[in-house]
């Protein structure tokens, strides 16, 4: 009797075996940040603070290693796609959450969706072969030819380069924004729409005036999650940013970004410094993702509370 | 400005239609029955197929899909269970942290703690590495599904004296069952289409193995090191597998989509 009450009729051990399962998965985040943590001690002790501002990577003959041009190539490419990537996801959202009807709004909506299941070798594979010859280079040549006193756009125009990487990367984080965003919109109550429109708003002032006001900062996050999205992506950049330790300004030549160097050196590193060094640039960016990931979660959390209903002074 | 938005959509879902289409052009071709059947030929020696990577993708998705699926169903069980108390948020919250995790990063974890102390590379580190992917994936929609399931179904199970564990075994597990299987698939789409953390887990491998503790081929792998060959007979292999890919991918895609929304529909009108 008092071990039937000890289990619980089972009770007990499925409440270990559920607790069990939940410390696996916070043993695995904390596991990943101890292991990377500990697996880069001898870069971190190496080259301390430097590592981050330092421009050397030669792993030939000085073995001296800095991260600043793969961080510069990370931020670069991942600004340029969210400049192309965000009127074009926040107004396809608009378009499916307040003007498309349903029968149209569903479909699209799929579409987009599906766009962002399309995996990421893939991605690589169009954007080195239709992309580039079809529109990188075309866009680089004319903007070199245009605007090519700004540093920016410096010649001479390369096909694989940052330009190639933004854009494609503006594809691959555009189904993240427009989709969340669209959520974000979707979430917004009847009686702000109802309300501005009984004031005599036209369906523009409406979008503008009270839906992206009131979801600004759903969008925000909806935009910061495309930004994570863009600063982790790795094997699609790898192949068509031409991986290039080139420290120029111009988006027109190729570059490196921190995921492609690990992705191209890492079964390369032939001696433990320069494995760790590789290591120390996965911290960095698992990092700069998760900031970033709670940045834009507390964002979306937030619209998410407000209640039905609830007016915003 | 409202036709600007509608512009935006149509710029949005051309991608896809871009890739798609290109994609079949160019390796419908290449698909013959050869080509699912046949190892990979050396460069210049006609025929030759991706067999040994189809298998490969099977093994290593299959794994993780066996690490990923019970431990990620029990998170979701917890987290349900503990949904009004502290414990339930940080459980929420390190699902999207996990997810947010770049595939790249969570490559580097798996090296260390599965190949560096097996001192070679392994389908074994492939499918660890996929587990952690398909994780967070699994228990979100797991749990939003548990989620749906009304509570007088779990009241009416024990209140005829059924254990919690036997109400969730029997009652609540099945009702969103739906639920899981969408997580599952979306998950197994997800993970086969993962390049970058196999490049030094699973390593890739131009022959046949079935072995967990050898270097394994899979799809994804396959396309990126054809296509960054400087050999055409490569590349119209990396379209023709980038095919078979995406829509394996696509297929699974829109079949969790079709699950999810039926049972959505169907619990509604439970809950009503």
């Amino acid at each position: 009797m008092r071990m039937a009450r000890f289990w619980r009729h089972g009770d007990r051990p499925f409440g270990w075996i559920t607790l069990l399962a939940a410390l696996l998965l916070l043993g695995l985040v904390g596991g990943i940040a101890v292991a990377l943590w500990q697996n880069s001690a001898l870069s971190r002790d190496a080259f301390g603070l430097e590592f981050l501002v330092t421009s050397r990577w030669d792993p030939a003959i000085d073995r001296v290693f800095g991260a600043l041009p793969f961080i510069q190539g990370t931020l670069v490419t991942s600004a340029l796609a969210l400049v192309l990537a965000i009127p074009v996801g926040v107004g396809a959202a608009i378009f499916l959450a307040e003007l498309a009807p349903g029968w149209l709004s569903r479909p699209l909506g799929l579409l987009i969706e599906l766009l962002a299941a399309v995996p990421s070798v893939v991605y690589g594979l169009w954007g080195l072969f239709v992309l580039i010859p079809a529109v990188a280079k075309p866009l680089g040549v004319a903007l070199n030819g245009s605007l090519g006193f700004l540093p920016i756009f410096e010649g001479p125009v390369f096909g694989p380069s940052r330009l190639a990487a933004g854009l494609l990367l503006s594809v691959m984080v555009l189904p993240t924004i427009a989709a969340i965003s669209r959520d974000v919109l979707f979430a917004i109550p009847n009686s702000q729409r109802e309300g501005a429109l009984a004031l005599g708003a036209t369906h523009w002032e409406v979008v503008h005036q009270v839906l992206i006001p009131y979801g600004a900062s759903g969008l925000l996050g909806a935009i910061i999650l495309g930004l994570g999205r863009a600063l982790g992506e790795t094997i699609a950049v790898t192949m068509v940013i031409g991986n290039n330790l080139d420290l120029s300004a111009s988006l027109l030549h190729p570059g490196y970004t921190m995921a492609s160097i690990i992705a191209n050196e890492f079964t390369e590193a032939t001696f433990d410094l320069y494995l760790e060094a590789l290591i120390e640039i996965g911290l960095i960016l698992f990092a700069m993702t998760l900031l970033i990931n709670l940045f834009a979660q507390l964002l979306i959390w937030r619209v998410r509370r407000r209640t039905v209903g609830q007016v915003r002074v | 400005m409202l036709g600007l938005a509608g512009l935006a959509a149509f710029l949005a879902v051309l991608p896809l239609a871009w890739i798609i289409v290109y994609v079949t052009q160019a390796g419908l071709p290449a698909l013959t029955l050869d080509f699912f059947t046949n190892l990979p030929t050396p460069v210049g020696v006609p025929g030759g197929g991706i067999i040994n990577a189809i298998v490969g993708s099977a093994i290593t998705v299959g794994l993780g899909l066996l690490l990923a699926g019970p431990v990620g169903t029990l998170v979701a069980i917890y987290a349900t269970a503990n949904a009004e108390r502290p414990i339930g948020t940080v459980i929420r919250f390190a699902t999207d942290t996990l997810s947010g995790v770049p595939s790249i990063v969570m490559g580097i974890f798996a090296y260390t703690i599965v190949v560096l102390p097996q001192r070679h590379f392994s389908a074994l580190a492939g499918g660890v590495v996929l587990a952690f992917i398909m994780l967070p994936i699994v228990i979100r929609s797991t749990e939003e599904m548990l989620k749906l399931v009304p509570s007088s179904l779990r009241e009416a199970s024990l209140a005829l004296g059924a254990a919690e564990w036997r109400t969730w075994r029997n009652v609540l597990v099945p009702a969103a069952w739906n639920g899981i299987l969408t997580g599952l698939m979306l998950a197994v789409a997800r993970a086969a289409g993962e390049a970058a953390p196999m490049l030094f887990t699973a390593f890739g491998n131009p022959f046949m193995s079935v072995s967990l503790d050898q270097p394994i081929a899979t799809l994804p792998h396959t396309i990126y090191i054809y296509a960054i060959s400087p050999y055409e007979d490569w590349r119209a292999k990396a379209w023709a597998t980038a095919l078979v890919l995406i829509i394996l991918v696509l297929a699974l895609n829109v079949a969790a989509r079709y699950v999810t929304g039926r049972r959505a529909r169907k619990l509604g009108t439970v809950t009503r």
